[in-house]
């Protein structure tokens, strides 16, 4: 732009360098898109859509090319691949490495993606290496006077933050299971780009996963979850998960007792979770149990105790023996399949 | 092994948070302060790798006077030393000019191996220790469940979706603990009264050499436009019946036809 115009509009040079569009990072592993990259990409394309502007998403790894075709349905204009080896095993260094050349040459507004374990991992590592303002774990993005506002729970959710971003590009990952995904196929252009990571510092020797059909807590439509009230007998629970297709959680007292893994407990100083479902078995709703739960859509809360504060945090409440009243209800949803 | 330790303090998990009449921050005055949880595992683990192998563990955090309470807990706990940045100018930063400050620390003293808790339980924004290891230009392992040192060698075992990576590297390395890593020790009496006699430094951002404008509040790029309550629910229906076979009955009639979420 001349430099009349710039001081006839009243434009920047700043705002001139500003960038525009929207970059979706997505996450695979071995072939597979974890749900939450479809989440951002919906969402990127009805912000898109508001700010009229164009909707690119990466993929990084071998086999990138095969997957990208999955992606047309959620409305992405141009999706980027980066099919290399040495993308193989996601690293820190070599995803950061191509993920932020990629970024640097879209100059995108907006970069969105899936908070995820590695999506926090990557994110925090490219918002550092971008020099960019990175909202992290959001759970709504909107947009006024074609401003982004982001809103992100702070201590554990008992506080819903509105925060704005200056500067380009601006980044956020997104909660998974937060946001709705909608389907608006497009035709696609994809573009092959040239991965240029640097040799990984990190080297991962080893993948120790369990069952492939456990499901993770963050991403469950229904989480199933037991605490003191329990007194360590979690069988009733995991029969319920089991028919409801659900996962099982677990209070910090269920997991500071040993009587379930680190990885089940939902809390402040455990997983956030947002599932459509939450039903809590024997836990009495300490502040920092609620904080990891309070933003799942329906909660039903199951205790002896009447007076317990669980109560006040749920839609449906039972007063009752969990040992009785879980064997019933376990009765009553096989009458449903 | 010389270890550096990032610490944060943050309200205790069990208060509870209220908004201040800014409508930008929260009411301070009836909090009780605390280590980060997740940060305790981190000062655990450095005691432990030193206790194994010999050297230092340093604490450094940054934030006003009262963080000085933090650094003590984990010098009584039988860290070393503590580095506590601490200046007005730098109040409010985000995370990236809470990194560059911290990362401004850490270009200017010696170590192998640098660790912080996964997130602070206050912001829970997951990135001022990705940001350092990024600013200091060495590797980062995020989430970490277990680690062994051998030699100039470290592996650990990374928590990710469904699982763990087993993941090695060369020193010098940053890793971010989970819980799990460890169980942190109580920190003694005797602990206490040492603690009281350790090297603290206190560090001013222009003893840094950071320039004012990355930090503050003023030069946040993640800028707070307002904080609010979540929203409240509908108080709770409570499901009746006369017996755990009713209640059962009751309660998935109501998620079925109700809620349709069953």
């Amino acid at each position: 732009m001349k430099k009349s115009a710039v001081a006839e509009y009243g434009i920047s040079k700043k705002e001139m360098k500003m960038g525009q569009g929207i970059f979706v990072i997505t996450e695979q592993r071995e072939g597979a898109f974890r749900k939450v990259s479809y989440e951002a990409l919906s969402e990127g394309r009805r912000l898109a859509d508001v700010k009229k502007c164009g909707l690119t998403a990466i993929i990084a790894g071998p086999g990138a090319e095969k997957m990208a075709p999955t992606l047309e349905k959620y409305g992405p204009d141009k999706v980027l691949v980066a099919d290399d080896p040495l993308l193989t095993e996601y690293t820190t260094d070599a995803y950061t490495d191509v993920v932020a050349g990629a970024v640097k040459a879209q100059n995108p507004e907006l970069v969105i993606i899936g908070a995820s374990i590695l999506g926090k991992d990557l994110s925090a590592r490219l918002a550092a290496r971008l020099d960019a303002g990175l909202a992290m774990d959001c759970v709504a993005i909107r947009v006024e006077n074609s401003e982004f506002i982001f809103t992100r729970p702070m201590y554990g959710g008992k506080i819903l933050s509105d925060v704005k971003i200056d500067g380009t590009p601006k980044m956020v990952a997104i909660r998974p299971n937060v946001f709705t995904i909608s389907e608006t196929p497009r035709s696609v252009v994809l573009e092959k780009i040239t991965v240029s990571a640097g040799q990984a510092r990190t080297n991962v020797v080893e993948r120790k996963l369990e069952s492939a059909d456990k499901i993770e807590l963050t991403e469950a439509d229904i989480i199933v979850s037991g605490g003191r009230g329990t007194g360590g007998n979690f069988t009733h629970i995991e029969e319920l998960s089991k028919i409801l297709g659900a996962a099982v959680g677990a209070s910090r007292t269920a997991v500071d007792e040993g009587w379930r893994r680190h990885s089940d407990q939902v809390g402040q100083t455990g997983k956030v979770v947002s599932p459509t479902l939450y039903i809590a078995c024997g836990i009495s709703g300490a502040i920092q149990h609620l904080a990891g739960m309070s933003t799942s859509k329906f909660i039903v809360a199951i205790n002896k105790d009447p007076e317990a504060p669980i109560f006040q945090k749920a839609d449906y409440g039972v007063v009752g023996d969990l040992f009785q009243v879980l064997p019933a209800i376990i009765d009553e949803v096989k009458k449903l399949k | 092994m010389d270890i550096v330790v990032l610490v944060k303090q943050v309200p205790d998990t069990e208060s509870l948070i209220q908004i201040a009449g800014d409508g930008v921050s929260i009411k301070t005055d009836d909090l009780k302060w605390v280590i980060n949880p997740y940060d305790e595992f981190a000062v655990e683990e450095a005691l432990r790798i030193r206790e194994a192998q010999g050297g230092t563990v340093t604490i450094l955090s940054m934030g006003p006077a009262k963080t000085v309470e933090a650094i003590r807990t984990a010098l009584a706990m039988g860290a070393d030393k503590g580095i506590h940045i601490n200046d007005p100018i730098a109040e409010g930063s985000d995370s990236l000019g809470i990194s560059k400050l911290l990362a401004a620390v850490l270009k200017k003293i010696p170590f192998d191996l640098i660790i912080a808790g996964m997130r602070a339980v206050d912001g829970d924004n997951y990135q001022v220790a990705s940001a350092v290891a990024e600013f200091l230009g060495i590797p980062q392992i995020t989430q970490v469940t277990k680690q062994e040192i051998t030699g100039k060698k470290i592996r650990l075992n990374q928590v990710v979706e469904g699982g763990v990576a087993v993941i090695e590297a060369d020193l010098p390395v940053l890793f971010t603990a989970q819980r799990g890593l460890n169980e942190p020790r109580y920190a003694s009496l005797p602990g206490i009264m040492k603690a009281k006699k350790k090297p603290l430094e206190i560090k001013t951002v222009g003893d840094l050499g950071v320039d004012a404008g990355q930090v503050g509040v003023k030069n946040r790029k993640v800028k707070i436009a307002a904080l609010k309550l979540p929203p409240t629910r509908k108080s709770v229906m409570m499901i009746k019946g006369e017996d755990p076979a009713a209640l059962a009955a009751n309660l998935v009639h109501k998620l079925h036809e109700e809620a349709k979420v069953i």
